[in-house]
C-alpha cells in the first residue's frame, strides 16, 4: 500500500495536475489522444510505456515546449496554459531533461540562478548566487556531500551534474511539479539509490513529481501512482502497490502479439563471437556467438547499452573488457579493419551519423569501397552509375535514379540505401541499430524480407530494436540486454512480447 | 597561488616573459629600452582594442570578420567629418556611431536572421570595405586632425599616449562586464549551451545583438585610434585585422566553440604577437620568419591548451 512509504500523500489531497482529454496532433500523426489524468500533490507519479507511446510528448505539453491540439491543463485548480518553457518555469513546472543541459564553462552557481539572477546595484551578486546555491543545493543533497557552488560544472560527475539540474529546477519561484525525463540512464546503481532519496525528501516536503522511466525496479522504489500510456492513449492508471510487474507490462505491451514464427535456416560455422564485453560505461557484461545464416535481436530498452554494443563491436567505442573474435581475428579494431574483415554497420541515426543526407545515392551506396570503381584514384562513374541501378532494382528503391540526392528520399528508401552500403561492401556479419525506427510499414515488411533473405544467402545479421515484435518477427534467437548486461540468446519460437519486455525492464 | 597557474592565460603569460626575456638578451641595448616599450605599447593598442570584443564574441559562439573593414571604415568617416568642419570630438563620435550600426546590422542578421556569423561578418566585412572607398573616392583622404593626432602619437618619445591608457581602462571595464554583470554572465550561458540558456529565460536574441554592436563600437574606437596614428583616411588599412583580433583571443585560452576565453588572455595574446614582431625586427630577423613564428605561436599555443584539458 501508499503507506509503505514514510513521506506517502494522503489520498484525499486535492490534485496538484489535471489534465482533461489532452490530445496532440502534427499534421496528420496522432501522437497523444484524450489523455486525462490527475497528479496528487506530494506524490511520485510514474509515467510508464514503451518508446512512442507518447510520453515525452505529454511531458513537453506540460512543460510547456509544446501546446497541446485539444484538451485542458489545470495547476493546483487554476487553468494552466503555458506560453513557453519559460512561462512554465514561472508558474511552478520545470523540466529536468534526460539529457543533461547545463552550461559546461559555468560555476554551479552561476548555472543555478542562470536566468534569475540575483543583481545589487545592477551588477551580477556573486555572493548572493553562492548562498543561493547552497540553499538549493542543500534541499537536493545530505550535508557531508555537498557540492561547491563554486566548482565549474565541466568537472562534476554525472550524478552531481544531475542534482545541480535538480537543484536549478526545483529553485524556480515556488516549484509545484518536477518532471524528471529517465533520470537515471547516466547513473550507476548508487547514484541512482542517492537520487532517490532525494527525491523522496521532496515529496516529503510536498513537491509533485512526474516520474518517466521504463525501469519496474526504480518504479517500485519511487513512485506512488503511474499511468500507462500506449500509442498515445491512456491504457490504465493507479496505484503502484495495487498492481503487479505482470499488470504493468500486460498494460503497457497490449494485445499479445502474433509472432510469425522464422522459417528454420540451416545454420552455419560461428563468425562473431563476444566473450564478457564491456565498454568505457556501457555495455558492461554481453557474451554471444553469432553463426551465419542466422538473425539475432537484442532485445533492449533505451540507455541499456545495446547500441554501445554495436559501437563496441564495429570499433567505434573502447572496448574496456573482454574478447571479440571476427571469424579467425581477434582482438579490438578500428571501423576500417572491421569492414576488412567484413562487418558492417547501420546505425540507428540515419541523418547524422549513417548517411550524407546530401549526396546521391550513389555516393553514398559506394562510400566505403571505392577501388573496384577506378584506377588510380580516378572513379569511373559510368561503372559507379551501373553498379548502383542494380543495388536500385535488387532493393527496390524508389527513387528518379542513382544521382538523386538522399534528402529527397523517405525514411524507408534510404535505410534501404544504408543497407546497400554494406551489401554493396559484400560484408558477412550485417550490425542492424533500430534499423526500421521512423519508416513507414511497407518498408518495413521490405526490409523484414531483405533480412530473411540475406540470413538465407549465409550473412549473420545482428539486429537491434526496441519494437520487440518485430524482433519475434524476424529473428532466430533473441538476447535480451537490461543495464548494460546481456542475458543468453534463445531461440525467438515460443516467446513472446510481454516476456522480452518483462525481462528488457528488470521486472 | 594553485588557482593562478590553472587559470587558461597562464601559460600565454609565461609565453610572453619568456619571449621578452629572450629578445632582451639578443638585443639588450634597444630592445628593453622605455622608447622600444613605448613603441610597442602603441603598436598593441588598436589589435588590443578590437580583440576585447573579439573576446565577447567568441566567449558568445560567434565570430566577427568585419573588424578590419570596420576600423577603415570608421577612419574614412573620422576624416571626412574633419575635412567638412566638423570638431574632432564629433568626428571621432560620428566614426564610432557608424561603426556600432554596422555591429547592429551583424547582430540582427545573426540572432533574428539565424545566418551564422561566419557568414554573416564575411559579407559586411566585403560590404563595409567597399563603402569606405567610396566614401572616400578610392584614395586616401587627408584631413586636418584638429587634436586626434595627439591620440597616439606626438608627446614625449617614451611617454604613453592616451589612446593606449584608454585601451588600458577599457580592458579593465571588459573584463569587469565579464565578471561581475548579469550580461557577461548571459554572454558566457549563451556560448556555453545556448538552448540551455535559452531554456533558462536569458534573452538570447538581444543578449547576441548587443554583443555584435559592443564589438562594432570597440572597433570604433579602435578606427579612430588608428587615424589619430595615420592621421589620415586610409580605406585600404587595416587588412585582415580581424585574424590578428581573432589570434589573440585564442592564444589567450579562447576558444571557438564558444563559453571559453578571457580578457587577459586576449590582452596577453596580443602583447605576444607584437614582442614577437618587435623583437624579431631588432634582432634583425626578416620579416617572413616573423610570419612563420607568429603562426606557429598560434597553434602550439591551442594545442598545449588541448593536451592540459585531457
Amino acid at each position: 500500500m501508499a503507506e509503505l512509504t514514510g513521506a506517502s500523500p494522503s489520498a484525499d489531497a486535492p490534485p496538484r495536475l489535471v489534465a482533461r482529454g489532452v490530445g496532440k496532433s502534427f499534421g496528420e500523426a496522432r501522437v497523444l489522444e484524450g489523455v486525462s489524468l490527475e497528479l496528487r500533490g506530494g506524490s511520485v507519479h510514474a509515467m510508464l510505456g514503451e518508446n512512442g507511446a507518447g510520453k515525452s510528448t505529454l511531458m513537453k505539453i506540460l512543460a510547456g515546449v509544446e501546446r497541446p491540439s485539444t484538451g485542458t491543463l489545470e495547476l493546483d485548480g487554476v487553468a494552466y496554459a503555458p506560453l513557453g518553457p519559460v512561462d512554465a518555469r514561472r508558474r511552478g513546472v520545470a523540466i529536468v531533461h534526460q539529457e543533461l543541459s547545463l552550461c559546461p564553462h559555468l560555476t554551479v552557481a552561476e548555472n543555478i540562478v542562470l536566468g534569475v539572477e540575483p543583481r545589487r546595484a545592477g551588477l551580477f551578486s556573486r555572493a548572493d548566487a553562492v548562498t543561493r546555491a547552497r540553499r538549493a543545493l542543500a534541499l537536493v543533497e545530505e550535508k557531508s556531500r555537498q557540492i561547491s557552488p563554486l566548482a565549474l560544472v565541466s568537472g562534476l560527475s554525472a550524478a552531481e551534474q544531475q542534482l545541480v539540474e535538480i537543484a536549478r529546477a526545483r529553485s524556480a519561484d515556488d516549484c509545484r511539479l518536477l518532471i524528471l525525463d529517465e533520470p537515471t540512464t547516466s547513473l550507476g546503481h548508487d547514484d541512482a539509490e542517492r537520487l532517490f532519496q532525494v527525491l523522496d525528501a521532496l515529496r516529503g516536503r510536498g513537491l509533485t513529481i512526474l516520474y518517466v522511466s521504463h525501469f519496474l525496479d526504480e518504479i517500485r522504489r519511487i513512485a506512488d501512482d503511474f499511468t500507462v500510456l500506449r500509442d498515445g492513449k491512456l491504457v490504465t492508471s493507479g496505484l503502484i502497490a495495487d498492481s503487479t510487474n505482470e499488470e504493468l507490462v500486460a498494460a503497457m505491451a497490449g494485445e499479445a502479439v502474433q509472432h510469425r514464427a522464422p522459417a528454420t535456416r540451416p545454420r552455419g560455422e560461428v563468425i562473431l563471437s563476444l566473450q564478457g564485453v564491456a565498454g568505457a560505461r556501457l555495455p558492461r557484461d554481453a557474451s554471444l556467438e553469432l553463426h551465419r545464416g542466422e538473425v539475432l535481436g537484442i532485445a533492449g530498452l533505451m540507455g541499456s547499452g545495446r547500441t554501445e554494443l554495436l559501437r563496441a563491436v564495429f570499433g567505434l567505442d573502447r572496448v574496456k573488457r573482454g574478447e571479440i573474435r571476427v571469424a579467425a581475428a581477434l582482438g579490438p579494431a578500428s571501423p576500417l579493419k572491421r569492414l576488412g574483415q567484413g562487418v558492417g554497420l547501420v546505425s540507428e541515426d540515419r541523418a547524422h551519423e549513417g548517411l550524407a543526407l546530401e549526396l546521391s545515392i550513389a555516393e553514398n551506396l559506394t562510400l566505403s569501397k571505392l577501388s573496384p570503381l577506378g584506377r588510380f584514384g580516378f572513379l569511373s562513374l559510368g561503372r559507379e552509375r551501373e553498379v548502383v541501378t542494380g543495388f536500385i532494382e535488387r532493393l527496390g528503391i524508389r527513387a528518379r535514379g542513382p544521382d538523386q540526392r538522399l534528402r529527397e528520399l523517405s525514411g524507408g528508401n534510404q535505410q534501404k540505401v544504408a543497407l546497400g552500403r554494406l551489401l554493396y561492401h559484400d560484408v558477412d556479419v550485417l550490425l542492424l541499430d533500430e534499423p526500421t525506427r521512423g519508416i513507414d510499414v511497407r518498408s518495413r515488411a521490405e526490409l523484414h524480407e531483405l533480412f530473411g533473405e540475406l540470413a538465407a544467402r549465409g550473412k549473420a545479421l545482428l539486429v537491434v530494436s526496441s519494437h520487440f515484435d518485430e524482433l519475434l518477427t524476424v529473428c532466430d534467437r533473441i538476447a535480451v540486454m537490461h543495464k548494460g548486461v546481456l542475458g543468453a540468446p534463445e531461440p525467438a519460437l515460443g516467446r513472446s512480447e510481454r516476456q522480452l519486455l518483462k525481462a528488457a525492464a528488470g521486472a | 597561488m594553485k588557482s593562478l597557474l590553472r587559470r587558461p592565460w597562464f601559460g600565454p603569460l609565461v609565453a610572453l616573459a619568456l619571449v621578452y626575456v629572450l629578445f632582451a638578451f639578443l638585443a639588450p641595448d634597444t630592445f628593453t629600452g622605455t622608447v622600444n616599450l613605448s613603441t610597442m605599447a602603441r603598436q598593441t593598442a588598436v589589435v588590443a582594442i578590437t580583440s576585447l570584443g573579439m573576446t565577447f564574441v567568441i566567449l558568445l559562439g560567434g565570430i566577427d570578420l568585419s573588424v578590419g573593414s570596420g576600423v577603415a571604415l570608421t577612419g574614412v568617416v573620422v576624416a571626412r567629418a574633419l575635412q567638412s568642419g566638423m570638431g574632432a570630438w564629433s568626428a571621432a563620435l560620428l566614426g564610432l556611431v557608424a561603426s556600432t550600426a554596422t555591429g547592429v546590422v551583424n547582430g540582427v542578421l545573426t540572432a533574428r536572421a539565424k545566418i551564422t556569423p561566419f557568414i554573416v561578418t564575411l559579407g559586411t566585412m566585403s560590404v563595409l570595405r567597399g563603402v569606405a572607398k567610396g566614401l572616400a573616392g578610392e584614395q586616401k583622404i587627408d584631413a586636418e586632425p584638429r587634436g586626434l593626432e595627439h591620440l597616439m602619437g606626438a608627446g614625449a618619445a617614451t611617454a604613453l599616449p592616451a589612446g593606449v591608457w584608454l585601451a588600458v581602462v577599457l580592458a579593465v571595464v571588459a573584463a569587469l562586464v565579464l565578471e561581475i554583470t548579469v550580461f557577461g554572465r548571459h554572454v558566457v550561458a549563451i556560448g556555453s549551451n545556448s538552448s540551455t540558456a535559452r531554456l533558462c529565460g536569458v534573452p538570447v536574441e538581444r543578449v547576441t545583438i548587443a554583443v555584435y554592436a559592443l564589438a562594432a563600437a570597440l572597433t570604433g574606437v579602435a578606427g579612430v585610434l588608428e587615424f589619430s596614428t595615420l592621421t589620415v583616411g586610409d580605406p585600404t588599412d587595416s587588412l585582415g585585422l580581424e585574424l590578428e583580433a581573432i589570434a589573440a583571443v585564442v592564444i589567450g585560452g579562447g576558444s571557438l566553440a564558444g563559453g571559453q576565453g578571457s580578457i587577459a588572455g586576449a590582452m596577453i595574446g596580443a602583447l605576444l604577437m607584437t614582442v614577437i614582431k618587435t623583437g624579431c625586427t631588432h634582432v634583425g630577423v626578416p620579416n617572413w620568419v616573423q610570419e612563420i613564428s607568429t603562426g606557429v605561436i598560434i597553434v602550439v599555443a591551442v594545442g598545449i591548451d588541448r593536451l592540459r584539458r585531457r
